[in-house]
């Protein structure tokens, strides 16, 4: 059966990725059909509704399913469309209380053509009371234009007509309805760094996060994409390297922890399983497969350069005794740290995610690009791991992409002969290690290491 | 922090992982504190597998609670409501407020603090082989960055 996805005009390049994600964890056949970046429509082939129901129910970018009773470039097209494939259906819509709608995406129609389009599919004799508010059945014709947004990208002309016209039935909406509950401007607890709502939601979507199963973020702080994978049910714990960022200012008690804060507003405290202090280089997790999903964004080291534990200068490598106690068990003791490449950083991310993930578990990962210069910034790859999903979200001069892998059962390996060969070996200051701040910073305000010297003021 | 976290931490230094004695790491002078949550059985059937039963063990013995069963429960035994109840109570609810973790192999002391463990390491303890990598590139870098 081939129905018909609305999606939302919005992080494109998320839509297609989301709905296969959505369908390996629903565990149904999803054939795409046809699909356009600059169209909010999208033609699928699924098995049955059962299917369609399944798929939708937890999208972020897709707004609703319909049952695709006819589709043609003309009216004349889609009329013959929608007689070869539904009139033996028209019977049992007779009496139903139903809703006729008619939208158009990047046109216009007046209310007086509306009902002309809606008069010409009289001939399937529906005779219900039309209802416009909780219609047993809805139905709706959707006219697509070519946007202004396309013709820019792709040229082509301005037409007064639509390029394409669907009539759908009415299935199932999917979860979009809840990104404002996750809105930021209404989070307790949140930071600059913050994941918004919608994003959050994606990448757990990505992850394939669903309840049973175990999630961690290694650079959780304010719990974004931990929340977001508590929604759809999975259980939650997050490390960072910096308490503050889980804890909050005002924190006393385990239940007063900013990040919880954030867990108890949505009623998802049960999901959260714990926080701890930790360096991804020296995690504690141990070395077994027991993670479902990794969900991350690691730091960019824009802000501020990175940092891991260790000594800047190779020094401190014997304990130092601070009146008979060993300085580091002393309250307020904090570990030296030192700068850290953001390539090797992502290594070190894979890896874990190697060591830790179950056979099918998923790691996904956001990383920044400058948007001219991808050819530079490779995906990250690991042998033991399938890259999924590459998404990106563009900025006016830089962008980042969503990268999702699957860890690969034992005996099964990926192809990495496209991924990034570079060791964290030259340079000591932030910058000489990560080319995507030298390079965001070259181009907004002076070098990356003039940064550093504002910072160290 | 919880039950179940201990159950996937073990000392974070390299060498400690490698080590048998090094897991699981032991509980002293622990506060706990219980938090009731939602029993989620699909969750508990799920993570059994996953859990480390001898370690589990020690654990609970550490903290006071009744001993557990010598065998980890499998097949049948997943489906009883009473056995899932008392590990989401042990696993989930159980909180250590305070106290340490001690590794058994090196001896090194984590703090719990208002539930949070800290597992940062001082620096005579981190990863070796970046701390030599370190030296290999302030070799080569100038001097004016030291």
């Amino acid at each position: 059966m081939e129905y018909l996805i609305r999606l939302a005009q919005a992080h494109e390049s998320f839509r297609l990725p989301e709905l296969r994600a959505l369908a390996t964890r629903a565990d149904v056949d999803l054939e795409i059909i046809s699909y356009n970046d600059f169209s909010p429509y999208c033609v699928v082939k699924l098995q049955d509704e059962t299917a369609a129901r399944a798929l939708i129910s937890r999208s972020i970018l897709g707004k609703d399913i319909l049952e695709l009773w006819g589709q043609g470039v003309n009216y004349e097209e889609l009329h013959a469309d929608v007689k070869r494939r539904t009139q033996h259906r028209w019977d049992d819509y007779q009496t139903v209380p139903f809703a006729f709608a008619v939208e158009s995406f990047a046109g216009k129609r007046s209310q007086t053509t509306k009902r002309e389009i809606i008069k010409s599919f009289s001939y399937m004799a529906f005779k219900g009371p039309i209802r416009l508010k909780n219609p047993d059945e809805q139905f709706c014709v959707m006219e697509e234009y070519v946007a202004d947004r396309e013709i820019s990208a792709r040229g082509g002309e301005v037409s007064t007509e639509p390029r394409r016209i669907y009539l759908g039935r009415w299935i199932a909406d999917s979860s979009r309805a809840i990104m404002p509950t996750y809105d930021l401007k209404k989070r307790r607890y949140i930071s600059t760094t913050s994941m918004d709502a919608e994003l959050s939601l994606v990448t757990a979507n990505m992850a394939l996060a669903a309840p049973g199963k175990v999630f961690f973020d290694p650079f959780v702080g304010t719990g974004s994409f931990l929340v977001a994978a508590a929604h759809f049910g999975a259980l939650t714990f997050g490390a960072d390297i910096d308490p503050r960022g889980f804890r909050g200012r005002d924190m006393e008690g385990v239940n007063k922890m900013g990040l919880v804060q954030n867990y108890q507003q949505y009623g998802l405290t049960s999901k959260f399983l714990d926080a701890f202090t930790s360096d991804l280089t020296n995690t504690p997790l141990r070395n077994i497969p027991f993670l479902d999903g990794i969900v991350c964004d690691p730091p960019y080291g824009v802000r501020e350069g990175l940092r891991v534990l260790g000594a800047r200068d190779g020094k401190g490598k014997e304990p130092v005794i601070i009146d008979g106690v060993p300085a580091h068990y002393r309250p307020g003791y904090i570990p030296p740290k030192r700068p850290y490449g953001f390539e090797a950083l992502q290594k070190d991310v894979l890896d874990f995610a190697v060591r830790t993930l179950v056979p099918g578990g998923r790691l996904s990962m956001w990383m920044p690009t400058a948007s001219d210069e991808e050819v530079e910034f490779p995906v990250p790859m690991h042998p033991n791991l399938e890259v999924v999903d590459v998404s990106v979200q563009p900025f006016s001069s830089w962008s980042r992409r969503l990268i999702t892998y699957r860890r690969l059962p034992e005996g099964e390996v990926s192809d990495v002969s496209l991924a990034r060969r570079k060791d964290d070996k030259q340079g000591v200051r932030a910058d000489d290690l990560n080319a995507f701040r030298r390079k965001y910073f070259a181009r907004h305000r002076g070098t990356a290491s003039e940064q550093d010297e504002k910072e160290a003021q | 922090m919880k039950v179940i976290t201990a159950n996937f931490v073990t000392c974070a230094v390299k060498e400690c992982k490698t080590s048998p004695t090094s897991f699981p790491l032991h509980f002293h002078d622990a506060e706990l504190e219980q938090q009731e949550l939602n029993f989620q059985p699909e969750f508990i059937r799920n993570i059994i597998p996953r859990i480390d039963w001898e370690g589990l063990r020690v654990t609970a013995n550490e903290l006071g609670f009744p001993s557990l069963p010598e065998s980890k429960p499998e097949g049948e035994a997943l489906n009883n409501e009473q056995t899932l109840q008392d590990l989401h109570r042990l696993l989930m609810e159980t909180q250590v407020m305070e106290g340490k973790l001690i590794c058994g192999n090196c001896g090194h002391e984590y703090m719990i603090k208002e539930g949070i463990a800290n597992f940062l390491l001082p620096s005579h303890l981190g990863k070796r082989n970046i701390i030599n990598q370190q030296e290999v590139m302030l070799a080569n870098a100038p001097s004016s960055l030291s």
